[in-house]
Parts: C-alpha cells; sequence; structure tokens
C-alpha cells in the first residue's frame, strides 16, 4: 500500500535554462549538475587583459595546447557540485574520525615499533608537502582553465589535497603527543633527505609549468599514479607492525584515489579523443611526466622499501598502463 | 625534556603554514610569479594572523550540514509551488537582475580566489582565500538552483550567462569583477576581499536576502541565510588583507589608499542597480536606499574607517559624493530603466500613487521636488497612449559603464559631464569618481567594452533593435517592456484568480 498525497501540478514555461535546454535537449528537465556547471563561465567580450599576462584574456582557451571544441564536453562522471562534494567528503571524513578515536583509544601509536615509527616519520609525514604541492596546483588548474567543467571539480581537488595533507599532519600530531615535533622533522625530511629530493624536485618542476592541462596531466595522471600510489596503494610493507593502523588513518587517501581519478581519467579521456593532435601532445606530455615521476621515486622507494626502486618501476607501469586504457600512445 | 602540547593556534599553525616550504629546484620568484608588480612590500609573511581556524574536515562537515538543510528548503518550495506565495509577480524582476547582474560574478570571485589562492606567497592567505574560492562557487551554484524553479514560470531568467556576456547594463557589473580580475592578486584581494566582501557587502547581499524575505521567497531568503557563515568569514579575511598590507610597510599605505578610493568608487556605481532594487523594485520595500546607506556605509563604515586611521588610511575619496548620491541615485537608475525598457531582460513599471507616497516620505528632500514630476507626466502620458521610450542609445561613462544620466553634485537638473584626452582621443565619464580612475589607468580603461560602442560598430548582431535583441537572445514581448500587459503578469493573475476560486 502507498498513501498518495495530492499536490497542485502546475504546467511550467520551461524545463530548464536556454543554455541548458540546448546541450541536453529542450522540453528535458535537467540535473543540478548540469545547471550548476554547463556554460557558467564567461566566454566572451572580455573588458581588460590581465595586467599581468596581456597575452591573453582572463578566461582564455589558449592557456593550454590542447584545443577543444567545446570544453564543456570533459564532464563529471560523479556529476559533482558543491552540495554533493562536500556531502561525500563529509561522508568520507566520518571513517578517518573513527578511525583517529580507535587508534587514539587502544594506544595503536604507543604500539607500533620503533621501527615501523620511523618509517611513517620518514616516508608517510612529508607527504604532506607533496599534497600541499598537488593543493597548488590544482588551484591554479581552477584559476587558469578553461570552463567550468573542469575547473569546478579542479577546486574540490585542491580542497582534498588541503584536507589530505592536515590527516598526515593529523598522524603526526597522534604519533608525537600533539607536540609538533614529528612535523618539524618530517619537513627537515622533506628538504633535505636524499631519499625524497627526487620527488620534491618533480612537484617544483611542476609549480612552473603554464599550461593548465599539461600541469593537469602531470599532477593527475604522473603524480597521483606513481608517487601518491607507491606509497599509499603499494607501500603496506613499508610500514613494518603498523601496517593496520597506516591502512586505518588513511582510509581516506583510498577512497579519494579511487573517486578523484574517476574524474581525472574521464576528462583526460575526453580531451585526448577530441583530435590526433590532442592524442600526441597528451600522450607525449604523460610519457614524458611518467617518466620523471618513476626517476623521482626510484630512490624513494629503493629508502622506502629497500627494493631497490622495483615499487617506483611498478607504479609507473600501472600509470602508464592506465593512460594507454584511456587512449593515449605511450 | 617534554616538549609542550600544542596550542589551537600552533595546531592551526602545523595545518596550514607548517606545509609550505622554499623551494630551490625552481627559484620562488618563478613559482610566484605574480605577486610583485604591484609594488606591495612584504617584509613577513608569518606575521599573518588567521582570520578564522577552519581546516578541511570540519569545512566539509559545517558546509555538508548546511546544504543538506539548504536543499531541503529548495525541494519543498518547488513541491509546493512556492513561487505562487511570493508578495507579486513583479518581485521576480528582482530575482533577474539578481541571477543575470550578481551571481555571476559570485563565479568571477570563485576563479578570483583561486587565483589569490595560488599566487599570494604567504600561506596562511593563500589557504583563506582557497576557502572563499570554495565559498564563492557555492554561492553562484547555489543561487542557480535557487532560482532555478522560477525559471520554470517566469521569463528573463534562462539566458542568464549569455545576457551576462553581452547586454548593455550587465556590462556595469561585468567589468567591474573583470576590472579586479585582470589586477595582481593583491588589489584584488582589496577590491573584492576588502572593499566589495567588507565594506559594501550589506548594501549588496543583504539587501537582496532581506527583499527576499519580505516578499515571501523563502527559497532565496534561506540560501541568504545559509550564506551568512560564509559571508562573515569573507568579512573577516578582508578586514586582515587591509590591516596586513598596511602593518607590513609604509610604502604600501598610498597604493592600498588608491585602490580604497578606486574600488569604492566602482562599487558604489554598481550598487546604484541595488539602489533602484530596494527602492522601486521590490513590492514590499525593506528600507530605502538612503537608510540603508545611511546605516551600512555611514555609520558602519565611518566607524571602519575611523579604525583604519590609525595606519594613515583616510576615507574613500568621493564618499561624501557618494552620500549625497543617495538621495538621488535610485531615482535616476529606475528612470533609466523606464526610458529603455524594450531593451531590458527584467520589466519595468512607473511607481503608483502609494508607492509615491512612500519615496516622499523616504526621500523628503529630493522626491517631490526633482522626481514625482516626472513619474507622475510619464504615467499621465502612459494614460494618454504615449508611453514614454527612449528610442536613442545614450552615451556610456567609460569607467563604470552606465548610461550617462547623473547630476552634477549639488545641482540634480544638470547632466554631469566629464572627459579626458588620451592618445588624441577623448574618453567620457559620468563623474570625477570614474574620471579619476581612468586617469590613474588609462591604458586600462580605453580596452572597456562599451555596449553601446559595440552595437555602432556592428559587433552585435545588426543594428536594428529587434537584431540586438536577438543577440542578447532577450525575447521580444516577454523578457522586456513593462509588467503590465507582459507575460509574467498574466500568469501571476491567472494564479490570484485560481487562489480566489479555491477560496469561494
Amino acid at each position: 500500500m502507498t498513501i498518495q498525497i495530492k499536490t497542485l501540478d502546475m504546467e511550467p514555461k520551461r524545463q530548464t535554462f536556454g543554455h541548458v535546454a540546448r546541450r541536453i535537449g529542450e522540453g528535458k528537465s535537467a540535473t543540478r549538475y548540469q545547471e550548476a556547471t554547463l556554460d557558467v563561465q564567461a566566454t566572451t567580450n572580455f573588458h581588460y587583459k590581465p595586467l599581468y599576462e596581456p597575452e591573453y584574456w582572463t578566461y582564455d582557451p589558449r592557456k593550454t595546447r590542447v584545443v577543444m571544441e567545446d570544453w564543456y564536453k570533459p564532464l563529471d562522471p560523479r556529476q559533482y557540485y558543491y552540495a554533493t562534494y562536500n556531502i561525500s567528503r563529509a561522508t568520507m571524513n566520518q571513517a578517518v574520525e573513527r578511525s583517529f578515536t580507535f587508534a587514539e583509544e587502544r594506544g595503536l601509536a604507543e604500539k607500533m615499533s620503533a621501527d615501523a615509527r620511523k618509517q611513517v616519520e620518514t616516508f608517510l609525514l612529508p607527504l604532506r608537502h607533496l599534497h600541499w604541492g598537488a593543493n597548488m596546483n590544482m588551484t591554479e588548474i581552477t584559476q587558469r582553465g578553461y570552463g567550468t567543467a573542469v575547473t569546478a571539480p579542479a577546486i574540490f581537488s585542491s580542497g582534498d589535497h588541503l584536507g589530505m595533507a592536515q590527516i598526515v599532519s593529523r598522524i603526526g600530531l597522534l604519533l608525537d603527543g600533539q607536540t609538533g615535533v614529528s612535523l618539524d622533522m618530517a619537513k627537515e625530511v622533506w628538504v633535505n633527505d636524499p631519499a625524497w629530493q627526487g620527488v620534491r624536485k618533480l612537484i617544483e618542476d611542476s609549480l612552473v609549468e603554464r599550461d593548465w592541462f599539461q600541469l593537469f596531466v602531470i599532477q593527475t595522471l604522473a603524480i597521483n599514479g606513481v608517487v601518491f600510489d607507491l606509497i599509499y596503494k603499494m607501500g603496506d610493507a613499508g610500514w613494518k607492525d603498523a601496517q593496520l593502523t597506516i591502512a586505518m588513518l588513511t582510509v581516506f587517501m583510498t577512497d579519494w584515489r579511487a573517486d578523484e581519478s574517476r574524474w581525472s581519467d574521464a576528462v583526460i579521456r575526453t580531451v585526448a579523443a577530441e583530435s590526433e593532435e590532442n592524442r600526441a601532445l597528451i600522450s607525449q606530455w604523460a610519457a614524458t611526466w611518467i617518466g620523471a615521476a618513476v626517476e623521482a621515486a626510484r630512490p624513494l622507494a629503493a629508502a622506502f622499501l629497500t627494493d631497490n626502486g622495483a615499487a617506483a618501476e611498478a607504479a609507473g607501469e600501472a600509470t602508464v598502463a592506465r593512460a594507454r586504457a584511456l587512449g593515449l600512445t605511450l | 625534556m617534554s616538549v609542550k602540547k600544542l596550542g589551537l593556534k600552533q595546531r592551526y599553525a602545523h595545518m596550514t603554514r607548517g606545509l609550505d616550504w622554499e623551494t630551490t629546484y625552481q627559484p620562488m620568484d618563478k613559482v610566484f610569479p605574480y605577486d610583485s608588480f604591484e609594488g606591495i612590500k612584504i617584509k613577513d609573511w608569518s606575521a599573518w594572523e588567521d582570520p578564522f581556524r577552519l581546516t578541511m574536515d570540519s569545512y566539509w562537515k559545517f558546509q555538508a550540514e548546511k546544504e543538506r538543510k539548504l536543499y531541503a528548503v529548495i525541494d519543498a518550495f518547488a513541491q509546493n509551488n512556492g513561487q505562487t506565495g511570493i508578495t507579486d509577480g513583479r518581485y521576480a524582476n528582482v530575482l533577474k537582475l539578481f541571477l543575470t547582474g550578481i551571481s555571476p560574478e559570485e563565479y568571477q570571485a570563485h576563479r578570483g580566489f583561486a587565483f589569490a589562492g595560488r599566487h599570494l606567497r604567504g600561506v596562511g592567505p593563500r589557504v583563506a582565500a582557497q576557502m572563499q574560492s570554495l565559498d564563492e562557487l557555492r554561492h553562484i551554484q547555489t543561487q542557480i538552483h535557487t532560482i532555478s524553479h522560477y525559471n520554470k514560470y517566469f521569463d528573463g531568467i534562462g539566458e542568464f550567462p549569455h545576457m551576462h556576456d553581452r547586454v548593455w547594463y550587465l556590462s556595469v557589473p561585468k567589468s567591474f569583477f573583470d576590472d579586479a580580475r585582470s589586477a595582481g592578486p593583491f588589489e584584488f584581494m582589496i577590491a573584492i576581499g576588502f572593499a566589495f566582501e567588507y565594506v559594501l557587502t550589506n548594501l549588496l547581499f543583504v539587501p537582496f536576502m532581506s527583499g527576499a524575505a519580505y516578499n515571501g521567497d523563502m527559497s532565496t531568503v534561506t540560501f541568504g541565510f545559509s550564506a551568512q557563515s560564509d559571508e562573515s568569514r569573507h568579512m573577516t579575511l578582508g578586514i586582515e588583507v587591509i590591516k596586513f598590507l598596511l602593518e607590513q610597510h609604509p610604502d604600501n599605505l598610498p597604493i592600498v589608499q588608491k585602490w580604497v578610493d578606486k574600488w569604492f568608487w566602482r562599487g558604489h556605481r554598481v550598487l546604484g542597480l541595488v539602489a533602484m532594487m530596494m527602492d522601486y523594485m521590490l513590492p514590499k520595500p525593506v528600507m530605502s536606499w538612503k537608510e540603508a546607506w545611511q546605516i551600512y556605509y555611514t555609520e558602519a563604515g565611518g566607524a571602519l574607517f575611523q579604525d583604519l586611521a590609525r595606519y594613515g588610511l583616510r576615507p574613500p575619496k568621493y564618499a561624501d559624493i557618494a552620500t549625497a548620491e543617495a538621495e538621488h541615485i535610485s531615482h535616476q537608475n529606475w528612470a533609466i530603466f523606464y526610458q529603455y525598457t524594450h531593451a531590458a531582460a527584467f520589466h519595468t513599471w512607473a511607481p503608483d500613487a502609494k508607492h509615491m507616497d512612500w519615496l516622499s516620505e523616504k526621500y523628503p528632500n529630493t522626491f517631490d521636488k526633482y522626481y514625482r514630476p516626472r513619474w507622475e507626466m510619464w504615467n499621465q502620458m502612459a494614460k494618454e497612449g504615449k508611453r514614454f521610450y527612449n528610442m536613442a542609445l545614450p552615451q556610456l561613462c567609460q569607467c563604470c559603464q552606465i548610461p550617462m544620466g547623473y547630476t552634477e553634485p549639488g545641482d540634480p537638473t544638470t547632466i554631469c559631464f566629464r572627459s579626458s584626452q588620451y592618445k588624441g582621443e577623448t574618453y567620457h565619464f559620468c563623474s570625477d569618481g570614474c574620471k579619476d580612475i581612468f586617469d590613474a589607468e588609462p591604458e586600462k580603461f580605453v580596452q572597456s567594452w562599451l555596449p553601446v560602442h559595440q552595437i555602432f560598430q556592428g559587433n552585435c548582431g545588426g543594428a536594428t533593435i529587434p537584431d540586438v535583441l536577438n543577440y542578447y537572445r532577450l525575447a521580444n514581448g516577454a523578457d522586456n517592456m513593462d509588467y503590465v500587459g507582459s507575460p509574467d503578469e498574466k500568469l501571476w493573475n491567472e494564479w490570484q484568480a485560481d487562489k480566489l476560486k479555491t477560496a469561494v
């Protein structure tokens, strides 16, 4: 049995905005994602050239070498707009809160062996700086990119990286009894430890990249695929007896990686499929930067997993396979 | 040796500025290429006081909760045909002005704060700017969703991004934000973070939301309440930015003062649209523009600039002129739209006798003397079938882009004209404030995309009004002209008749 409340049915004059209807077909009702995203960015009749970069308009498709007939083709399969993004992350974060509470209640940090603790301090905590660099890159894509379809999820990703940098920081605070000592040490490692210098150079090189779609490939394909996956996905053995603790405390990163790559893979696939020129350019970028990421990660893997860099190679191979599956030729 | 546990402030510092490092594989000046050309000197970024200490986990949690509540209201509003419960069909025109003129600027703010959130060298302000970038994306997206339901019934809403890039009066807010977006990151922070979000927000955001509350628009007012805590974060960022710049180096003062003068005046001109909305468009008015200006600029702004005087900053230049204009600006703006109703994407109407009495009461110094006679004449002409339309395209101010319809300070019967020469060309302005802004940056303002010039140059679809309306995607006979006789009015009257039928 169902109950039925009678409501007044009113005949609307139109189902959605004109620009949305022209894309999805007249007379169809639009989703909230579509209304919040499609054609939201200004495209024409700009007033002033930026003082800092007069060769471009503020919104200018020439800020990347790839060319799209329509920058609203690379849509977000997750259909995120601000509300659904925040609700998703708030939900993901509940698991983080439970994990930290559990770890604190059971004294998991104190139970780690000295060996494991050293590994976490040296190979996990410095990652907060890499997240911060990634945050800068995704914010750059937000400000410099073209079309809300790509730039709105980019600021979400930027928020994710800041959030993950803070989760990593909390792990440090859990280890050091909320004194911050471990975080200062981790920064020292990030800046000076030879094992990390390749990765630090990699992210610093990305910070000066001005082609925003190349930057998208560098960050979401190469750095996420090789370096973050090396630590979060392939690094279990490196945490020694703290393996479960770290797996639990980084559950957000696992969820995030699956969620974000649904989007970033779709964007790369769509932009590469637009033309042979795009495919060639993106393939070349991917090859260069996956290669650079593997080089950068090799000493890190060697020090972290004492594997001679094999895990970095494996992460690189997995990333190349992923790139090929997106239609790139590597 | 025991190390002390972190206090909240230090803990937050670890969560934000502790993340940053001095790059060495690439020079810092290449990583941050845009933060030096404006001449602002920062001795010590670490002196930045975080205006609020919000980590991402709390941000997601609070914002998700607010969004759940907001969308529940938006859904309920649509389900129960809330659009029929507004005070009058005319009210929908306020939403048209808002979505075509203001919401796209929320988007501009989103992208602009992403620029500041990437390119300011200090980590503290960068994190705060990133959160504001996220918030501003929230505002454009929730405004679209809030007003989406009205779009299903009312005309003039459905082409808002297309119109924003093209329609003559929308170039006023658009050029304002294009100006801020094409400036460097520090000027952007003063323009939008301080002048707009701090000094003037109560004259922009609040009137629209209060107008919604007074006129039965539950959907929009719920958005307003939901955005309140975002807005107060933005205000604390705006005030922190200006104090920080002024504290960092004495050489910053003249630069910041120039920006405060510029953005106050530019903001004042954009707010003229809000003034006419408050005085003429709300079926149930909240307060007059003059009263709002008195409370939110003269009193609150006065206290603010008193507080900032210790840094040597003085109140914005021409603030006295702006205060004097509060007696006139809404009347002059609504008169412009009344004359050009055929080219506007919302409906206009002349105030009726009761409304004019309200205006007389609110504007005892000016309404009866200067503006009532004009409305009475136009009402009479309309009654005789000779409704007044101005078919000539107006001259626009090169700076604010508003038709040159404003009057001389102290002389409300003479139109104010100013001009400047630059590289052999003459440029025209509505006021000393706009002329000063041009004279300080002529190479920027000669670029203005002036809608009337563009029409004459053939860049807006053609030479006739139907051609231009077509270029605007402005549905002639539906989106434009007087409210009386419009499809909006017809639909509204049907809803009212239906309600009465049900009551009988």
